[in-house]
Formats: C-alpha cells, sequence, structure tokens
C-alpha cells in the first residue's frame, strides 16, 4: 500500500515524474532510429563501394564505434562538442561559451552507436540480393536511385529486420546511459525518486520492469514487422 | 633493479608520445592511473565472464531438460536481464544492497555488498550469466539428438554424457557469440565507473574532471579499442585451433 503512494501521480507520489522521463526514454530513442539507420545504410553502401577510400573510411567507422563502451562515445560527443563548439564560435566572439543541448549529444551518440551496429546488419543483406536482381533493374533500364529503392531496398530490408530488430532493443537499453549526462530519462527521473524517498531498490525495480515492457512491447510489434517484411516469400514446409 | 630499468623505458615512452603530438606532462601525471584502470576493467571483466559461465551452466541446462517450472524460471532470469538496462542492474545492486544493509548484516554479507567493485562484479555476473545461458542453450539445441542417445548406449550416465560429449561440442558451436559477449562485456564494464570504480573509464572520468584536456578521452578510446582488437585476435586464432575438424569451406 505505502509502495502504491509512492507511485501515484500527484503531488504526493512519483508516479508523473517517472512516466515522463519513460516518455522521454521513448521519445529518444524514436529519434535517434531514422539518423542512425540511415547513417548505418549509409556506411553499408561505403563498405560496398567500389573506391578503397570510402571502404576503409566505412570499416574504420565501424570498427571505432562498435569497440568503443557507449558510455565514453557519449562523453566524447558531449564534452568534445561542447569544446569544439566553443572554440569555433571563439573565432567569431571571442569569450562565447557554448552549450550542447544533452538531448542533441544523446541522439548523436547514439545514433553513432546505432549506425556502426546496423552498418553490418546492412552489409549483410546487401550480400544476400543476388546480383542479377540489381542488373536486371539496370537492364528495365531504372535509374541507379531507383533500381535500389525499387529492386533491391525491398529485398535487403527482409533479412535486415532481425538483425535491426535486436539494434533497437540494445539501442533502447543504450538509452538509459544519456542519465549520466543530465537529461531527465526514466533512468535520472528514477534517481531522483530515490534521493528524495530513499527506497532505491523499489523504485529501480519499477525502472527495471518498464524497460523490460518496452522491450516487450518492441518485440510483439517487431515479429510482426518482420511477419509483413517475408509476406511475399515462401518457405519450405509452410502452408 | 627494475626501477632502473623502467625508469629510461617510461621516459623514452612519454619522450615518443610527446613527439607525436600527445600530452606528455598529462601522461606524466596520470598515465600510472591508466595502467591501473586497465587493470581493473580487465579484472571485472574477467571475474564476471568466469562466475557468469558457472552461473550459466546450470541456467542453460534448465532451458534444455528442466520441467515446466524449471525451464520457465530460467526463461524469465534471461529475458529479465536480457531485457533492462545494465546500468538499471547495478544501481538495482549497489543502491539497492544499501537500503537492505541491516539484513545483509545480520546474515554476515554486508562486507561483500559494501564494496562497488563487488556489487559490479555480481550485477556483471547476473547480467553475462543471461547472455551466456542463452549462447550455451543455442549450443545445446543444435546438437542432434544421437549424440546423446549414442552416449546413453555406450553406458555413460547423464553426467557423462554432459561433460564428455554434449558440452564439448556445444561451446565448440557457441564460440564465436562466445567471444562476442566478452567484448560487450569489455565494452559495458565502463558502467561501473558511475558506481564510484576506478576502472578504465572512471580513471579517465576523474583524469578529464581535473585536467579539462579532451585527450584523456582519446587514450581511453585507444585502450578501449586495443583490448576489443586484442580479444577479437585471440578469439580468431582459439576458433581455428578448436574448431580445426570441423571442415571449413573458405
Amino acid at each position: 500500500m505505502e509502495f502504491l503512494t509512492l507511485l501515484s501521480f500527484g503531488p504526493g507520489g512519483w508516479g508523473d515524474e517517472i512516466a515522463r522521463g519513460a516518455l522521454l526514454t521513448i521519445e529518444l530513442a524514436l529519434t535517434t532510429l531514422p539518423f542512425g539507420l540511415a547513417l548505418g545504410l549509409l556506411v553499408a553502401l561505403g563498405k560496398d563501394a567500389p573506391s578503397p577510400v570510402a571502404r576503409a573510411a566505412a570499416n574504420i567507422f565501424t570498427t571505432v564505434f562498435r569497440g568503443l563502451p557507449e558510455l565514453l562515445t557519449l562523453f566524447i560527443v558531449y564534452y568534445g562538442g561542447q569544446m569544439l563548439l566553443t572554440r569555433i564560435a571563439g573565432y567569431f566572439s571571442p569569450g562565447a561559451n557554448v552549450e550542447v543541448n544533452q538531448f542533441l549529444a544523446g541522439v548523436a551518440a547514439l545514433g553513432l552507436v546505432l549506425a556502426a551496429f546496423s552498418s553490418e546488419v546492412f552489409y549483410a543483406a546487401l550480400k544476400a540480393v543476388p546480383r542479377g536482381q540489381k542488373e536486371a533493374a539496370f537492364a528495365l533500364g531504372l535509374p541507379k536511385w531507383q533500381a535500389f529503392r525499387l529492386v533491391v531496398f525491398p529485398q535487403l530490408w527482409r533479412v535486415a529486420l532481425p538483425g535491426l530488430s535486436n539494434n533497437w532493443m540494445v539501442l533502447m537499453k543504450d538509452t538509459s546511459l544519456v542519465s549520466v549526462i543530465a537529461i531527465n530519462d526514466l533512468m535520472r527521473q528514477t534517481a531522483i525518486a530515490v534521493g528524495v524517498t530513499k527506497q532505491p531498490f523499489f523504485f529501480y525495480l519499477v525502472a527495471c520492469l518498464i524497460y523490460l515492457a518496452f522491450s516487450i512491447l518492441s518485440s510483439l510489434v517487431l515479429t510482426r514487422a518482420e511477419a509483413r517484411a517475408s509476406r511475399g516469400l515462401k518457405r519450405a514446409g509452410a502452408k | 633493479m627494475l626501477d632502473t630499468l623502467l625508469a629510461p623505458l617510461g621516459q623514452g615512452f612519454l619522450a615518443l608520445m610527446g613527439f607525436i603530438g600527445l600530452n606528455a606532462d598529462l601522461m606524466d601525471r596520470y598515465g600510472l592511473r591508466f595502467l591501473s584502470g586497465v587493470w581493473v576493467t580487465i579484472e571485472l571483466v574477467g571475474l564476471s565472464m568466469v562466475f557468469g559461465a558457472l552461473l550459466a551452466l546450470p541456467l542453460a541446462i534448465a532451458r534444455v531438460e528442466g520441467g515446466k517450472i524449471s525451464s520457465r524460471l530460467a526463461f524469465g532470469y534471461s529475458y529479465f536481464f536480457r531485457g533492462t538496462p545494465l546500468l538499471a542492474q547495478t544501481f538495482l545492486v549497489y543502491y539497492g544492497a544499501g537500503q537492505f544493509r541491516e539484513f545483509f548484516t545480520d546474515i554476515g554479507l554486508w562486507w561483500f555488498f559494501r564494496d562497488a567493485f563487488n556489487c559490479a562484479v555480481f550485477t556483471f555476473t547476473l547480467n553475462t550469466a543471461a547472455y551466456q545461458a542463452e549462447i550455451l542453450r543455442g549450443g545445446l539445441q543444435s546438437l542432434q539428438v544421437g549424440q546423446s542417445e549414442g552416449g546413453k548406449s555406450l553406458g555413460l550416465t547423464r553426467y557423462q554424457i554432459y561433460r564428455t560429449i554434449l558440452l564439448p561440442q556445444a561451446y565448440a558451436v557457441g564460440l564465436r557469440p562466445l567471444g562476442n559477449e566478452v567484448v560487450l562485456m569489455i565494452k559495458s564494464s565502463a558502467i561501473a565507473s558511475v558506481v564510484t570504480v576506478y576502472d578504465l573509464m572512471g580513471v579517465t572520468r576523474l583524469a578529464f574532471s581535473r585536467s579539462y584536456d579532451m585527450e584523456v578521452y582519446l587514450w581511453a578510446a585507444a585502450l578501449y579499442l586495443i583490448m576489443v582488437e586484442i580479444v577479437r585476435r585471440v578469439w580468431n586464432v582459439l576458433e581455428r585451433r578448436l574448431n580445426r575438424h570441423v571442415a571449413v569451406s573458405r
């Protein structure tokens, strides 16, 4: 009963604060997703490019951002971005101090990590689409972009989706790290509630269960998306 | 004796670092701390991986062999630890343990949970056990029934079948994902710095908060990448050695 009061919405409880934090966590993950995936696809195309410079750059990008701890990437983007922008602003108006928006820093850092991991998935999927598909599209007279968008991409998508689902799950858990640079996400709101109520076990358990609920919900949605992406495919043994 | 040998070596290293444009003064001040940070990170990962492997074994076997209750419990365990952020788990253990201080004192375990390093190892162990159990389960389930039937017909006990037939093959199948898990663990171990453990990440944050020099983050990045790369290389060798009986078409 006492715990229910702690979670109630309103001045006495922490329900509304935690719900707002949870909302921000989702917002952060959903904002990162398009940037990370777009960059990841670009990097994957870079790995497949004829130019050795593009290939090397894409591979270095993946190696670095897959190998660094996400927390370190976040700090480098946040503090590094702050220092870089301050220096640039210093040229125009000396003594200027730039504050990097924490949310943007979080999106940028998580986006880089997501891009590195999803580029591997995209690359493998790219390899799974037979060459003949692209060649046939060219033979039909489709320009390069349309051949990719209409012929290669829909097939690539089906193969890539399970891997990308995995990336999404990891991304959602990684968003908890941004609480360290003072974004009021689920994790930080929970920490604030703990600071006031001195009930760490209860509140962190609630936070864990909320993350767990997000995971379950995502996996339900993604399973349906996977079924939809492969609706044109007949498997051996399937009805 | 060792000092006289190491001192010029250190000086030479610092001179070289200064030569390629790094801040040698800063490195002189924090270099040794970074080395100890690397060691703490290695300890964190090593201990968690070993204890995690021990815990993963019964979990995986419960998933494969267990009855309704034990296999569901093992599944729930894996699902919880794989579906929630490690940061939240670490906070749950570290701050949560403080709340039950009297209880832990009573059962004589407070000395363990008082220490942030122990809490980190404890949490990481629980976490990696969930992942390793899934890897091992995948390996076990990839084996054909004939493997355990063959063992039975030879009159081996269940324990012997697992020890000599099933587990070696399951680990061989799961070798690559296990390597990935080591890499993931090295990266995740940075989270320990948030609960005041001075691992590589913790040392880096300390050095940065005192010097405000971005360079320390680049050192940390280089050190983490080196650790990850070493694990990757070692795993490639391991895989070649241990799976050499498997015909690979390359």
